[in-house]
């Protein structure tokens, strides 16, 4: 290993343990962290590999039967509770993507030129993001609640009837995911920001001596350009919207309302594990979970070496 | 080349539309915080209302605010401390020796779902009778604010060029002499940023609290249900505690907010 000669050529090392210390630098350094995190991580999820191939209930400590894989099964056949969440973690992930994504990309765009008070947007820009995503989703439930709620107000000056919001079966879900935008808008707009900001002036300016519009060269120079640093928040966004739970407990409680209207993967696990104490289906959800967020990952990392290869 | 004059006037409009929409829901937090629960329910008083602090009187006084106040801070604080301290060479090492596999076990954590880790923490964490204590709480927050310290850390030491470190072996420092006097004292700005991310995100932690925390040791996003009853709302009150909760994290940001954009973007760039 190169490292012992470094270490020869550098000053003699007085204490021997110094030394071995020196020398085992990248694993000494390494190993803390890595002990902790893997502590934490590798043997729950083993553990909860086991847990999904058992009938446990109740408590983790009572005795538990091995039934292989019969809790899978009566999980994915499952379309009363399991599927309308697979289906709604979906319709939550993709449509507070899509909003981010878009709206993110023309707010940033919007920023990418220094003009004056550009500041002020960016401190406005900030405090959604740093904001407590529980305190966000209480905010939002009193400015959408149905009777003294500001929203259905500002609707009232437009001469549009109030609406649910929170409180309606069908308009809950969206609702939630209006509240996901509010508040992640602005990371997508910090993340792309950041990427603009770095593309170099040459093609710019290159596309405009070739008279190419300014959506010409949004839609052949930037948006290429830009594209690592999109599947970045892409990436990032999705993994956490996948996920989301805070906003989901504090606006509809437990079980995603008295309907379930937003109980996604998430907060239906939550509640099996935590409310019914079903840790051997609980684990099921989870595992099943899992695999579509590995899946959705993998699905955009390949498209993304694929168009770096291409 | 000057932007035309309609596109400055439109992006006028646009931001402002922008930048109303994302502070006039704060605004009208901090309002009906300050209102009495009649003037929340009078739509005539929504701006024109005699401000109280009896909400925040009850929120800090009654409510026992004051300790969770303390309880978040002090899991947000000490978490961080211990992951910068863990974190800080793992994040070294694995930018010099280009160890992409094992950074990508600590960023593993970010990925999985917390709610499939949370059954196993219970139960070993209970068996050693540690749930509800602060301990637990730190540990549960450290597995979210170590990753983004690596994740950040290595990005900062993978732009620090090496050459200050070999000058400091030849004068003969050790190479963890190196990383302590040379490399450390150099990445003072990467090490605020992923300080201040690591407390943000702690200080704005539920899940884990949920479970892991109990009466006395819970932090402020689980103490803000205390005002939400299976009836009714207080909705003054509710509106005082996610002020509270929110307004010192959002002032502490606004202050280092150079440091929190470079945090949040951080590997944004790098493709």
């Amino acid at each position: 290993m190169a490292t012992t000669t470094e270490a020869q050529r550098g000053a003699p090392l007085t204490p021997g343990w110094a030394r071995w210390a020196n020398d085992h630098r990248k694993w000494l350094f390494a190993a803390p962290a890595m002990t902790f995190v893997a502590g934490l991580l590798v043997f729950p999820l083993a553990w909860t590999v086991y847990l999904s191939l058992t009938d446990s209930e109740g408590s983790v400590r009572a005795d538990s039967e091995f039934i292989g894989l019969r809790n899978y099964i009566s999980v994915l056949t499952d379309t009363d509770r399991f599927w309308p969440a697979v289906g709604r973690t979906a319709t939550f992930t993709g449509a507070a993507l899509l909003f981010e994504m878009v709206l993110g990309m023309a707010i940033a765009l919007l920023l990418w030129r220094p003009f004056k008070g550009q500041k002020w947007v960016r401190v406005a820009i900030l405090l959604p993001l740093v904001a407590t995503p529980v305190a966000v989703g209480m905010m939002w439930r009193l400015i959408f609640d149905p009777n003294i709620g500001m929203a259905n107000q500002v609707l009232g000056w437009f001469g549009i009837g109030p609406q649910p919001w929170l409180a309606g079966e069908h308009t809950a879900l969206p609702t939630t995911i209006f509240i996901d935008v509010w508040q992640w808008t602005p990371m997508v707009v910090l993340i792309l920001l950041a990427g603009l900001t770095s593309l170099s002036e040459e093609p710019q300016e290159a596309a405009r001596i070739d008279g190419a519009s300014t959506w010409q060269r949004f839609r052949h120079v930037t948006l290429p350009l830009l594209m690592p640093t999109v599947t970045v928040a892409i990436l990032l966004r999705g993994i956490d919207a996948l996920k989301t739970f805070d906003i989901l407990y504090a606006t509809k409680g437990r079980g995603g309302g008295s309907f379930h209207e937003v109980e996604t993967l998430n907060v239906y696990a939550y509640g099996l594990s935590f409310d019914y104490n079903k840790y051997g289906v609980s684990s099921t959800v989870l595992i099943l979970f899992f695999l579509i967020i590995i899946g959705a990952m993998w699905a955009l990392t390949a498209r993304r070496s694929k168009e770096e290869r291409a | 080349m000057k932007p035309s004059l309609a596109y400055r006037v439109f992006r006028v409009v646009a931001l402002t539309v922008v930048v109303l929409s994302l502070v006039a829901p704060l605004v009208w937090m901090v309002a009906a915080s300050l209102k009495t629960n009649v003037d929340i329910y009078d739509s005539s008083k929504a701006l024109a209302f005699s401000p109280t602090l009896d909400n925040y009187g009850k929120v800090l006084q009654q409510a026992n605010y004051i300790q969770f106040i303390f309880n978040s801070f002090w899991v947000a604080f000490v978490a961080t401390v211990a992951s910068l301290i863990l974190g800080l060479p793992a994040a070294y090492s694995m930018s010099r020796f280009n160890m992409r596999k094992s950074a990508l076990v600590v960023l593993m954590a970010r990925i999985i779902p917390g709610v499939s880790l949370l059954v196993p923490w219970y139960y070993v964490f209970s068996n050693l009778r540690m749930v509800g204590g602060y301990e637990v709480l730190i540990i549960s927050h450290m597995f979210v604010s170590l990753p983004l310290v690596v994740y950040i850390m290595m990005g900062y030491f993978d732009s620090l060029p090496t050459e200050l470190e070999e000058a400091a072996l030849v004068d003969g420092l050790t190479h963890i002499g190196a990383f302590r006097r040379i490399t450390l004292p150099l990445s003072v700005p990467g090490i605020a940023t992923a300080g201040i991310l690591s407390f943000i995100f702690s200080w704005n932690n539920f899940m884990f609290a949920l479970v892991l925390s109990d009466a006395n040791t819970k932090t402020l996003p689980v103490a803000i249900f205390d005002f939400v009853g299976y009836a009714s709302i207080d909705w003054g009150g509710l509106m005082a505690a996610t002020t509270v909760v929110t307004l010192p994290i959002m002032v502490i940001a606004l202050f280092v907010q150079k440091y929190v954009v470079s945090g949040l973007t951080a590997g944004a760039t790098k493709g």
